[in-house]
């Protein structure tokens, strides 16, 4: 990295870092919802895998989140005393379940975007994210397979999932625009070497949206307006609700340890 | 868990052995006596195979039901490493249920089958999960009591006379007892915290502890199976007898928390070397087993509906296999 290149202020790291780890902690929130009651117990397994992955990613960002805040906050902390517009998760990520095909689509769009993103905070200039990020790519890239390989069975499975889940894209699809949308924080990272350049994430993910919608027959749906700000902390109605159960006995128990 | 439904007659009367070839019958014991495994494709008498199929049956179906009422604090579980490990619990439950059900087919039946008579209501699990989890400590109680006693009824399995099922016992055991220390901790955690965190604890071992007793399965008096899974080496020890092992056993880890067992009758009896502890309200046990618990319903509705909101989805993976091996072969 040059050297020339602007220190961003402290507390724009610690909110980039926050997005990251929020995302996958309200994402991994939702997986958990659905064990034991999944189409089959292999999915059960398998949404449980990747629920595990996201709670951890999401402990070693918020531990590293507290540390670099400075304020004595810890991973629960963060965790389970910050409010909705605190939270700066992607609001794609906090959309409900729905059926399995609008988890699956919701997964995979953010997987791929995960895995594309995680891939280049393996180099970041700040050593402890390239660490972590480097094992969650690991683990993303079998993320990416199960969401995607579900994607295509449904969508080239019976003309029913087919109908369903191309039904799912349509109506997940324009969160993923706030993913891409660099704003001054994503800017800033990416001056200082910390992120990657979203545009380039960005090309990436669609390449490889792409080619697994074509592979699953779905078509791709047309790109509408920005209008989420869930990486700001303006979120969607489901996120209140997310937390009421995430939150509720360290709410209740103030000051209890667990 | 959880083999306690097995007293309970469920599918048609076992065939009678006398039916079978004597002489193969003659070896068939002399091979357990002699405590060989049994293989998949060995000769074994029809009673034999269907008593295996019910009890392994049976273990599966609690596994998959009983992730339900841990599942249902997953979402609120107190702290971030707390969610994680109850998650991984509950996926072991289910990763039990799969292999059981595996260990079953080896036996001639399918999953399919199987699970179509937990879902119509034919089959039985064990009752210990129509009870309702209604705090935090409900999480630990179950790992602590349910779990703790399971790993009592299952080790002696991990011996059991058939093959595939012994097998898959030994690993069950070993998350099984991972769990139990898991809840014991969560206990622990409860038990040295704030009066409202030991009031939960206290309540939940209120709640939990009669029906842990329960799942021994009936006094030995009144058990159904004992008498030829005993011979049959696929169970080793009676109901009672590990019923009060796991009395013993329990007594004074609750000791330990600092709570009360809810037994007035329970005292150390030193001659005998044993706790004895009063009597267990078989009354409440049939009305769970026929079907009356507080959560029975629920359960299996939950069930029902996961199962049948998964169809189109099993259904797509199937019609997209069918269509790629046709490409395939193409």
């Amino acid at each position: 990295m040059n050297a020339a290149i602007a220190v961003p202020p402290p507390d724009a790291r610690v909110r980039y870092l926050l997005r990251l780890a929020d995302t996958s902690l309200v994402l991994g929130q939702r997986l958990g919802e659905w064990i034991g009651h999944a189409p089959a117990i292999e999915e059960d397994l398998g949404l449980a895998n990747t629920a595990l992955d996201l709670m951890g990613l999401a402990r070693l960002l918020l531990a590293y989140a507290g540390e670099l805040e400075g304020r004595g906050r810890d991973e629960d902390a963060l965790a389970f005393l910050r409010e909705e517009p605190e939270y700066l998760n992607a609001t794609l990520a906090e959309q409900p379940n729905g059926d399995f095909g609008d988890t699956i689509v919701r997964q995979y769009l953010l997987d791929a975007y995960r895995l594309e993103l995680l891939e280049r905070l393996a180099g970041s200039a700040d050593g402890r994210l390239a660490a972590i990020a480097a094992k969650a790519a690991k683990e993303a890239r079998y993320h990416v397979r199960y969401s995607g390989g579900w994607l295509v069975r449904l969508g080239d499975g019976t003309a029913e999932s087919h109908a369903r889940v191309q039904g799912s894209l349509e109506r997940l699809w324009p969160l993923t625009r706030e993913l891409f949308d660099a704003d001054e924080i994503d800017r800033a990272m990416a001056e200082a070497g910390i992120a990657p350049d979203l545009g380039e994430v960005a090309t990436a993910w669609s390449r490889r949206v792409d080619a697994t919608l074509r592979e699953a027959t779905l078509a791709r749906p047309k790109d509408t307006p920005y209008l989420w700000y869930g990486k700001q902390g303006r979120h969607s109605e489901h996120l209140g609700y997310l937390l009421a159960d995430l939150q509720y006995l360290q709410r209740a128990h103030p000051g209890a340890s667990w | 868990m959880y083999t306690q439904g097995l007293n309970e007659q469920t599918g048609r009367p076992v065939a009678a052995e006398a039916t079978e070839d004597e002489a193969r019958l003659r070896a068939f014991q002399a091979r357990i006596d002699a405590e060989e495994k049994i293989e998949p494709k060995d000769w074994m008498p029809d009673a034999y195979r269907q008593t295996l199929i019910r009890q392994i049956s049976q273990h599966a179906h609690s596994e998959i039901v009983g992730m339900l009422p841990e599942g249902n604090w997953i979402t609120r579980a107190p702290s971030l490493m707390r969610k994680s490990i109850l998650i991984a619990k509950v996926q072991d439950e289910g990763g039990h249920g799969a292999y059981l059900y595996s260990a079953a087919e080896t036996l001639g039946v399918s999953r399919a089958e199987l699970i179509d008579q937990l879902l119509s209501g034919r089959a039985k699990y064990s009752s210990i999960f129509n009870y309702p989890t209604l705090s935090w400590a409900d999480v630990g109680a179950i790992g602590w009591l349910v779990d703790g006693a399971a790993i009592m009824n299952q080790i002696p399995l991990c011996r059991c006379s058939y093959g595939p099922y012994a097998r898959a016992m030994i690993r069950i055991c070993k998350e099984e007892s991972f769990h139990q220390r898991q809840g014991y901790d969560i206990m622990l955690k409860l038990a040295r915290g704030t009066a409202a965190q030991r009031r939960m604890a206290q309540d939940a071992l209120d709640r939990w502890w009669w029906p842990s007793l329960m799942m021994f399965g009936p006094p030995d008096a009144a058990s159904m199976h004992t008498a030829h899974s005993v011979r049959w080496k696929i169970k080793r020890f009676t109901n009672d007898e590990l019923r009060q092992k796991f009395v013993d056993f329990t007594v004074p880890q609750a000791k330990f928390l600092g709570l009360n067992v809810p037994d007035p009758a329970l005292r150390w009896d030193a001659e005998a070397g044993m706790h004895r502890y009063g009597e267990i309200d078989w009354t409440e046990f049939n009305q769970v087993l026929k079907g009356h618990g507080p959560c029975n319903r629920e359960r299996l509705a939950e069930r029902r509906a996961a199962h049948e909101d998964g169809r189109w989805v099993r259904e797509a993976a199937a019609a997209h296999a069918a269509k790629h091996g046709a490409r395939a072969a193409a």
